[in-house]
């Protein structure tokens, strides 16, 4: 079954249960998101991504709101934008994106958001960075509580439940269970939550190091596909190096055995392929090498 | 099965089965993202049933958990084949239009009664028989299995009992009925897949085979021994026998991961000559006369090939580190030093030699592969995009290929026998974060690291007396080792457990016993037995 529709004047046709920001992306029209992934059910928690819907009193969320029949939507309107711009201003008051994608960038850019509006008082999610391990380091103040974290450690992927939201109101946060640290949790490190945190509050501990200490340099970095090399499962793995050095591994989000999910083998345990050798420079430790 | 060796299906068919039988696997930790697969089945509705001597975490998201004797899976399948075909569950179009030699298996199993698999098995008989009927019932069924299986003096029946089940029941050939080894290592199948096998040409061609070999011959430009080489256990034979008196070891460190390694060690210890290939000096290096330094992953060209069949690219991202060549070089130049008028090829110009040979995959150009995320052999000609699944075949009316022959499997005891003096059954395995002997896995520093320990369960630990962190002492028939333990609840009394990867601080191959399968070499890494006393 498909449904007809109709987005900013034009028709358009998609298979029934298509999302209204999914049917956008296929006419080419960018709607901004954080909590929206092509992997992960919508949470619908950034409200970012809201859009007008003729008949609707409120803005509707396009990532979790399927297209109807007959639908008219409007995705550039005033209201919409404003709504748009008045939570990227919320988010990167309380949180740091400075660590965001490219696309998060243009978005603040592109809606003028400006966090300082709310003035030096303004409440953050400040802390210091979770670092309990060599692997995973989780920087909270970079958090917005996007949800992804959660879903791919819960049903959408790993099935494992290590995390979940804690408290409430302006306290809620990521936790273990109890607030153990990682490795006292139910965790196994698979790093499935680091591949689909879209802020930079779940790193693998080298590219966080690298970061903080400004040796991380993406334009800088080649990324090669292959073939994981320890199970006989076929995970693909895209190895990203930097001056000739592994720095990360992450999976494809699109190939099929994957869908971006690895194992604790496949995302950390390459560093043998550097035995011997010193870290990479601003890494400080931890690949074991 | 049934010619070439390989799983039959998809990992996308677990995700829509009906019914999952993970028999002998511990795949949430061995295999985890095709454990995300089977999970996606599960919350799709399927059943699980987990066949294993440990309540693993595998067997924790099983409805129903059968929690076997160690090297009873015979007696097991045979058991619920029997029930099958007693409460009519089977497809007979099936067995008529597609199989051979059901009256004789019919006739063997007879024996196999609920109440002498419950004794032989220690699974109660009625979720023997609950296991029996819904495998009959199901729709669709998916029977995947590993080490549990194959790892066994008897690894090929054992692999035969279970692809009787599927010809009873017509849970093969089938979206979403299929039997499903899972691979262990990442290139294992594509190992055996390019004729790394003693009686196989790349493709799975008979080597003993006048007309194939004569195929290779004519491309390879030289002749091909005319018989079968020996497998792995078969080597270890000629050792002892002193026949076989160099060892060229590619990639592989025996002295620690073939069971019973001291006796493993005098065998290496009385060669002539050993070469080691490796990217580590590891422990089988160390008493090589010469080691070749190779290149390892990340550092070099190729394709892997998975569990699902399909083959896939592998890349270089790093150059090699100090003297460090690419196996393919080190072999080329070797053959030079011999003699022999050989290049060096390309990956993918040994690939396109090699695809010209083998039909199964003669339409995986490197492009093709790239352009499609991988292939799924049977992939004959660049027309063909692979099979998701096997032996459909079987399915057609009349079937015009090889019928699937039923393999009456008698049950036989592990080799190593519990008695009073080893009263205690050790099975070993893989733990989520580690990978065989370590030498890959050992590098990184993983949270989760359980170093070498013996896995007891709390019961047994009480009768011996003996607390978590406390040293024991675990002695079989050939030799002796001393670890700590550690409390497992999911194992039962009686059954200790130990991973297999840190054989520098506790090899658990000086406990385990080298019977092995003479169909397919397998040691009898599962089943060993032992006596546990506390250190005081």
């Amino acid at each position: 079954m498909s449904v007809k529709a109709t987005i900013d004047g034009q028709e358009v046709t998609v298979p029934e249960g298509t999302s209204i920001l999914d049917a956008c992306t296929q006419l080419g029209t960018d709607i901004p998101t954080f909590c929206y992934g092509p992997t992960i059910t919508p949470a619908n928690a950034c409200r970012v991504c809201m859009v007008e819907v003729e008949g609707s009193r409120v803005l509707v969320p396009s990532c979790s709101r399927a297209l109807e029949e007959g639908m008219v939507v409007k995705t550039g309107t005033e209201r919409a934008e404003h709504s748009r711009r008045l939570v990227l201003e919320l988010l990167g008051s309380a949180s740091e994106l400075d660590r965001s994608s490219d696309e998060v960038h243009g978005w603040i850019e592109e809606y003028g958001a400006d966090s300082s509006r709310f003035g030096p008082d303004a409440e953050t999610v400040a802390q210091p960075a979770k670092v309990q391990d060599d692997l995973y380091v989780r920087d909270y103040e970079r958090c917005i509580l996007c949800y992804k974290c959660v879903d791919a450690c819960g049903v959408d992927h790993q099935n494992t439940f290590a995390i979940t939201v804690a408290g409430r109101g302006f306290d809620a946060h990521i936790s273990t269970e109890f607030d153990v640290t990682l490795p006292d949790s139910a965790c196994v490190y698979c790093g499935n939550c680091i591949a689909v945190c879209p802020t930079g509050a779940l790193e693998g501990k080298i590219a966080w190091d690298m970061k903080e200490a400004g040796t991380w340099d993406a334009d800088a970095q080649e990324v090669t596909r292959t073939v994981c090399s320890y199970c006989g499962v076929g995970c693909n793995l895209d190895i990203h190096t930097q001056d000739g050095r592994i720095v990360d591994v992450t999976s494809p989000l699109d190939h099929e055995v994957t869908l971006g999910n690895l194992c604790i083998k496949g995302r950390f345990g390459w560093s043998f392929v550097h035995a011997g050798a010193s870290e990479p420079e601003g890494a400080a430790g931890g690949t074991g090498s | 099965m049934f010619g070439a060796g390989g799983g039959t299906s998809s990992y996308q068919e677990i995700e829509e089965t009906d019914l999952i039988i993970m028999w002998g696997s511990n795949a949430r930790e061995a295999h985890p993202i095709f454990f995300h697969h089977v999970l996606k089945g599960i919350h799709n509705g399927a059943r699980m049933f987990a066949v294993d001597p440990r309540r693993t975490s595998s067997a924790a998201w099983a409805d129903v958990w059968l929690g076997i004797d160690v090297g009873s899976d015979i007696a097991l399948a045979n058991a619920v084949g029997r029930e099958i075909i007693r409460q009519g569950l089977t497809n007979e179009e099936f067995i008529r239009e597609a199989t051979e030699g059901f009256d004789e298996y019919a006739e063997f199993v007879d024996d196999y009664t609920l109440a002498r698999g419950e004794e032989i098995t220690g699974v109660p008989a009625d979720v023997i028989q609950q296991l029996s009927h819904e495998y009959g019932s199901a729709e669709t069924a998916q029977l995947c299995w590993t080490l549990g299986i194959t790892e066994h003096h008897n690894a090929t029946d054992n692999v035969l009992s279970l692809i009787n089940l599927a010809l009873l029941t017509g849970h093969v050939g089938r979206y979403g009925s299929g039997l499903v080894p899972v691979r262990g290592q990442n290139n294992v199948q594509g190992g055996g897949d390019m004729g790394a096998l003693p009686n196989k040409l790349p493709g799975f061609q008979d080597v003993e085979d006048d007309a194939l070999r004569a195929k290779f011959e004519s491309v390879w430009g030289a002749e091909i021994p005319a018989k079968a080489g020996k497998h792995i256990s078969l080597m270890q034979e000629s050792m002892d026998e002193g026949v076989l008196k160099c060892l060229y070891v590619l990639g592989e460190n025996p002295l620690q991961s073939e069971a019973d390694s001291q006796v493993m060690e005098k065998r290496l210890k009385g060669l002539e000559f050993i070469v080691a290939q490796d990217i580590f000096l590891t422990a089988t290096a160390e008493l090589a006369d010469v080691v070749l330094p190779a290149a390892g992953w990340g550092e070099t060209e190729g394709t892997f090939t998975s569990s699902e069949r399909r083959v896939q690219r592998v890349r270089k991202a790093v150059d090699p580190p100090g003297e460090a060549w690419g196996d393919i070089e080190i072999l080329s130049a070797l053959a030079r030093a011999m003699g022999h008028d050989w290049i060096t090829p390309t990956a993918e110009e040994a690939w396109d030699e090699m695809r010209s040979l083998s039909p199964l995959h003669g339409g995986m150009s490197y492009q093709r592969l790239d352009d499609m995320g991988g292939i799924q052999w049977p992939c004959p000609d660049e027309d063909s995009e692979g099979d998701l699944f096997l032996h459909g075949r079987l399915w057609e009316r009349p079937v015009t290929t090889m019928k699937a022959p039923f393999f009456p499997t008698p049950y036989a005891a592990p080799v190593d026998t519990l008695t009073d003096e080893y009263p205690m059954r050790l099975t070993t395995g893989r733990r989520l974060d580690s990978y065989n002997t370590g030498v890959q896995s050992g590098r990184y520093a993983s949270p989760r690291r359980i170093h070498g320990v013996l896995d007891l369960s709390p019961e047994d630990g009480d009768s011996l007396g003996v607390q978590e962190g406390q040293k024991v002492k675990v002695t079989s028939r050939r030799g002796s080792v001393e670890a700590p333990v550690r409390f497992d609840r999911s194992l039962r009394p009686g059954l200790a457990f130990m991973a297999v990867h840190f054989p520098d601080d506790l090899d658990v191959n000086v406990l385990t016993i080298d019977a092995w399968d003479p169909k397919a070499g397998t040691a009898e890494f599962k089943a060993t037995a032992v006596r546990v006393e506390a250190l005081a």
